[in-house]
C-alpha cells in the first residue's frame, strides 16, 4: 500500500522534471560543472529566475547553448563574456565591480556602517548624560 | 549645532526617498543592450517566402535599414503590426523581419492575415541568430546604421510616437550625416 502511495507521489513531479529538458551530460563533474554556470545567469524573460530554473523557450535554448560551449572547450569565464556580449552584465547573478555597480556592491555596507556609527554617537552621548548611580526605574516609587 | 541631529537623518532619508522612487517609474523588464554602437552580428538564413534563397546581414550594408524581431505566436506583435507597417510604408529604409522561433506555415499565415510590412524575412528557426542579437523577448527592433553599426534598440511593441520619436528623427540624423 505504502509503495502504491509513493509511486503515485512520485508521478505528481514527473511533469516537473519534464518540463526542464534533460541535456546528454557525459558524467557527473560536466554536470555539475553546468549547473554551476547556468545557476549564476539570469533568464532574461522572467527576471527573477535564473537559467537553471526557468522553462521559458528562450532559457532552454541559452542552456543549450552554454552546453555547445562546454563541449566546445570554452571556459567558464568565456561563456560569461559570451552572454554579457549579448545581455549585457544584467545576466550575472554577480555582476563585475566596476563604477556604475559600486553603489550597488558597497552600498549596502556603507548604509550599515552609517547606522552603526549613529548607534555608537548616541550610546555614548546617552552615557554621558546619564550618572551611574542615577536612580532606574525600579528604584523609583 | 544643535539641530544638525535631525537635519542629518532628515537628509539622509530624503537622499534614500529620492532613491527609490527614481527606480519606481523604470521599467525593470527595460535591460539596456551591450550591443549599440557594436557592429550588427553576422547571420546567413534561409528567407521565409523562398527558403532557396539565403538573407545575409551584408546584403543592406551601404544605407540605414530596421530589424524587427516577431513571431506569429507573439502577441505584441500583432499590436506593434499598424505601427510598423504605416513605417514600412513610408519608404525611409529597409525593414528586415527577423522570424523568431517560428513555424514557417504559421508565419505566412499571420502575414497573409494581417499584410506583409517586411522588404525580406530571414527565418530565424533555432533561435541562434537571436541570441547573438541579444534578443529576449519579441518584438524588438534595431536601427542599423550605413556602416552595419547597431543604433538603437527598441523592446516591445511600437507605437506611432515611438517610430517618430526614436526611429524616423534617428534615420533623419543618419542620412543627413551621410547623404
Amino acid at each position: 500500500m505504502i509503495r502504491v502511495m509513493l509511486s503515485l507521489l512520485l508521478a505528481c513531479f514527473a511533469p516537473l522534471a519534464a518540463a526542464i529538458a534533460p541535456l546528454p551530460f557525459a558524467d557527473h563533474a560536466e554536470e555539475a560543472r553546468f549547473q554551476q554556470i547556468v545557476q549564476e545567469l539570469r533568464c532574461l524573460v522572467c527576471q527573477n529566475q535564473n537559467l537553471a530554473d526557468s522553462d521559458a523557450g528562450l532559457a532552454s535554448d541559452l542552456r543549450k547553448e552554454v552546453f555547445e560551449m562546454m563541449r566546445g572547450g570554452r571556459s567558464d569565464a568565456q561563456i560569461r563574456e559570451f552572454m554579457v556580449e549579448r545581455y549585457g552584465d544584467f545576466v550575472l547573478y554577480r555582476p563585475p565591480i566596476k563604477r556604475t555597480t559600486w553603489l550597488l556592491w558597497f552600498g549596502p555596507g556603507l548604509v550599515l556602517l552609517l547606522a552603526a556609527g549613529a548607534i555608537v554617537r548616541i550610546a555614548r552621548r546617552r552615557s554621558h548624560a546619564l550618572p551611574v548611580d542615577a536612580p532606574g526605574i525600579e528604584d523609583l516609587p | 549645532m544643535k539641530h544638525l541631529r535631525f537635519v542629518v537623518p532628515l537628509a539622509l532619508f530624503a537622499g534614500l526617498a529620492v532613491l527609490l522612487f527614481a527606480g519606481l517609474g523604470k521599467d525593470t523588464r527595460l535591460v539596456p543592450s551591450p550591443l549599440i554602437d557594436k557592429p550588427a552580428p553576422a547571420y546567413d538564413l534561409p528567407a521565409l517566402h523562398d527558403p532557396s534563397r539565403r538573407v545575409t546581414n551584408t546584403q543592406f550594408a551601404g544605407a540605414p535599414y530596421v530589424l524587427n524581431v516577431w513571431g506569429s505566436w507573439c502577441v505584441e506583435c500583432r499590436n506593434e503590426h499598424a505601427a510598423l507597417t504605416a513605417f514600412a510604408e513610408r519608404n525611409l529604409v529597409p525593414v528586415v523581419g527577423l522570424n523568431w522561433k517560428d513555424d514557417g506555415s504559421d508565419a505566412k499565415r499571420w502575414l497573409a492575415k494581417f499584410g506583409d510590412p517586411y522588404d525580406v524575412i530571414p527565418v530565424d528557426a533555432d533561435g541562434r541568430v537571436a541570441i547573438d542579437y541579444g534578443v529576449y523577448g519579441a518584438p524588438e527592433t534595431f536601427l542599423v546604421d550605413a556602416d552595419g553599426i547597431i543604433r538603437f534598440k527598441h523592446v516591445g511593441p511600437l507605437t506611432p510616437a515611438l517610430v517618430e520619436r526614436e526611429l524616423v528623427a534617428r534615420i533623419s540624423a543618419l542620412q543627413g550625416a551621410t547623404p
